[in-house]
């Protein structure tokens, strides 16, 4: 190697290092080893409190709770460990996962443990032991991994797109209700909502088909940008308050074609879709259904002994189903659920009542105790006993109508929606069973009556789908597979056809 | 004349003593335990005849995993309803041998149980029934029907059943049978 070589050797390594640099992925230049951390806001702003993860379960260190806090932490003599604030006191005991919170006992989902030479506690100690003796107020959100320090206004920001024939809606709830408002800015839309930040636990969507809009994304702690696509033309916005959410529905539609002048190069017209015979007539009695994926987040559900869990299988074929009746039918789904969360029972039929759905189907998978069990099963509700008496006593009530005079109103209550619709329940079993049989292994009562909590409130017909049991290991192999899952969509969109069309023919009741 | 007056009213002031103790403590004595989240130990049948047994029917899963079977036992002889309750629950959510499979998780114990003027029975289970549940609808309908259909066919005074966790009211055991209300008998459950 001669003098002259030598640099430029080195020049060329040093330009190929900077090229690899430059090619890592930002956040292993950023930040060293990704570690789970919990955000922690306040109105000095936002810190990270490291999270530890100890069983798949959340933990958080005492010693960084008392320097984020202001903690004194003790470990007794006798066993007990301390943590003092202004003079209160919690004692926590090693492998117990009861604590005394001023005098008071609480229980932790998880006893406190050594990571390392550090005492972690689950993440619940913060909502359960702190909160009680802290001076503001601490509100824990464990799915988004917020906890928020004081009066500060985080609402959950949830937005979904349906895409609705040519057009599209896109729906953003915040709770608690949170003003937003909605603006035009060049290629965008830009949503502020009234707030301190925005609790953004579940993913903002992309739709499948960009042409309206591209994506929705976060401009900065209180905005979100929604991208138009090309075929954008115009969009309205309306804000209802839905119980202790405020919903604001941004209509999108299309540019009028029309009025364009003839492009001199005009890709061909794509012909339109091949519309199925049951096309949907403008007059149809089935505008929405809402699919609910049962269980979710935390709650799995029933499990398979090959690892095949309730909540992912239920919501891999809603998914499916609200694709296909969509795509094929124009008939608006709602999902309880489009991500793995779990969803109170009562929202999920919020969601439907609210949204004014015309019917309802929850899809599960189930369990027995009994590894043999298999078969597939429509449940529709029963009431007995005290519901029964309840719903009958709702009765009704003769209220002033505006112009004088006098109208009867039906008061029920809201837990027991469903009582008015059962027998269309029943009839939408009958179909569900009529279109697996053949096509889906079926128990041997494949309709069935039973009172099951998510159907009760639902104020229109509905059933909940046990599609077979993954307690069976030949039915868990069978459960997860595409085949089956297209088997049950393909016979749950056959059974809402026949359903649309005997509503149409006024049949059913 | 005035010895067997006082004597009279002696035994008059020991009757009204005893007609209010009676009065008084023995409704609380036979009425329903109070519930408050927390409340301790397991209940323990007080009241059984030791020896006395009578015949009950426990309920179990059946061989197909979906509906329970009738199975006769010996349980403990008490003298009230709520204390015969308490005995024939205790008996159903025992651990059993094969070929038997109890539907309530092991380890679920009895925490309390009241009937109601209307003979609505309320089980107070440890959290074990939901945490050692292992899911599904099927599973769960029997828990739930084991613990209704082994007070309600066994007991007359007993119409209702509702299940409680940890002493609180709770919507489901494991997301799928609605709790909030007492469920009466339903055989339908039983093979």
């Amino acid at each position: 190697m001669n003098a002259r070589s030598l640099p430029r050797f080195s020049g060329a390594a040093i330009l190929a290092l900077a090229a690899f640099i430059a090619a890592l992925p930002s956040n292993l230049l950023s930040q060293t080893p990704q570690t789970p951390a919990l955000t922690v806001l306040s109105k000095d702003g936002r810190r990270p409190l490291p999270l530890v993860i100890v069983s798949d379960q959340e933990f958080v260190a005492l010693e960084d709770l008392a320097a984020a806090f202001q903690l004194a932490v003790h470990e007794e003599a006798f066993a007990a460990l301390t943590v003092s604030y202004k003079g209160k006191t919690i004692v926590l005991t090693p492998d117990q996962t009861l604590a005394s919170v001023s005098g008071r006992l609480i229980s932790l989902p998880a006893p406190p443990t050594r990571s390392g030479r550090r005492w972690v506690v689950p993440v619940e100690f913060l909502s359960r032991a702190l909160a009680p003796i802290y001076d503001s107020r601490l509100d824990l959100r464990k799915p988004s991994r917020l906890l928020i320090v004081g009066d500060l206004r985080v609402p959950r920001i949830a937005v979904r797109y349906d895409p609705l024939g040519t057009a599209g809606r896109l729906t953003i709830d915040a709770t608690p209700r949170a003003a937003t408002s909605v603006a035009q800015d060049a290629q965008r839309l830009v949503v502020k909502v009234d707030a301190d930040a925005l609790d953004l636990s579940s993913a903002l969507p992309t739709p499948s088909d960009q042409s309206l809009i591209q994506s929705v994304r976060v401009v900065d702690t209180t905005t979100l940008a929604v991208e138009l696509g090309p075929r954008f033309g115009a969009f309205r916005a309306a804000s209802q308050p839905v119980d202790t959410t405020l919903r604001t529905i941004i209509d999108i539609t299309a540019a009028q074609t029309t009025e364009q002048p003839a492009p001199p190069a005009a890709p061909p017209v794509t012909p339109a879709p091949e519309l199925p015979s049951a096309f949907l007539p403008p007059t149809s009695p089935l505008r929405t259904i809402a699919i609910d994926p049962g269980h979710g987040g935390e709650d799995e559900g029933a499990k398979g002994g090959g690892g095949a869990k309730e909540k992912d299988l239920t919501l891999s074929v809603s998914r499916r189903v609200k694709a296909t009746i969509e795509g094929r039918l124009g008939i608006r789904v709602i999902l309880t659920r489009d991500d793995d969360r779990n969803v109170p029972i009562d929202d999920r039929t919020a969601i439907a009542n609210n949204n004014k759905a015309e019917l309802f189907i929850s899809f599960h998978a189930n369990g027995s105790m009994r590894p043999s069990t298999s078969g597939a099963t429509i449940f529709s509700a029963v009431f007995d006993g005290a519901a029964r008496a309840a719903a009958i006593a709702g009765g009704g009530e003769r209220v002033p109508t505006f112009g004088g005079g006098l109208r009867d109103i039906e008061l029920v209550r809201w837990d027991l929606a469903q009582t008015r619709h059962v027998d269309q329940s029943n009839a939408f079993a009958a179909l569900i069973e009529q279109q697996f049989n053949g096509r889906i292994p079926l128990a041997k009562r494949p309709s069935d009556v039973a009172p099951l909590r998510v159907l009760e409130s639902a104020n229109m017909p509905a059933v909940l789908i046990e599609m077979g049991y993954l307690t069976n290991p030949a039915q868990e192999k069978l459960l997860v597979s595409d085949v089956f899952q297209n088997a049950v969509v393909q016979s749950v969109y056959d059974a809402v056809i026949r359903f649309r069309d005997a509503l149409a023919a006024g049949g059913t009741r | 004349m005035i010895r067997s007056r006082t004597t009279a009213y002696i035994a008059l002031g020991l009757a009204a003593v005893v007609l209010g103790w009676t009065l008084y403590a023995l409704p609380r004595r036979q009425s329903a335990p109070v519930m408050r989240a927390g409340t301790p130990p397991p209940a323990t049948p007080t009241a059984a005849s030791p020896g006395r047994k009578i015949k009950a029917r426990l309920f179990y899963v059946n061989d197909e995993g979906v509906r329970l079977t009738g199975v006769e036992r010996d349980v403990a002889y008490a003298e009230s309803a709520s204390d015969q309750a308490r005995e024939i629950v205790a008996a159903q959510i025992a651990p059993v041998a094969q070929p038997l499979l109890s539907a309530v998780p092991h380890g679920t114990q009895l925490r309390a149980l009241f009937i109601t003027d209307k003979g609505e029975a309320f089980v107070d289970l440890s959290r074990d029934v939901v945490t050692a549940h292992p899911g599904g609808s099927a599973n769960e309908l029997l828990t739930v029907y084991t613990l209704v259909n082994a007070l309600t066919a066994n007991l007359p005074a007993i119409t209702a059943v509702q299940v409680l966790v940890d002493g609180k009211e709770v919507d489901t055991l494991a997301g799928h049978v609605d709790l909030r209300r007492p469920l009466v008998k339903n055989l339908s459950w039983v093979e």
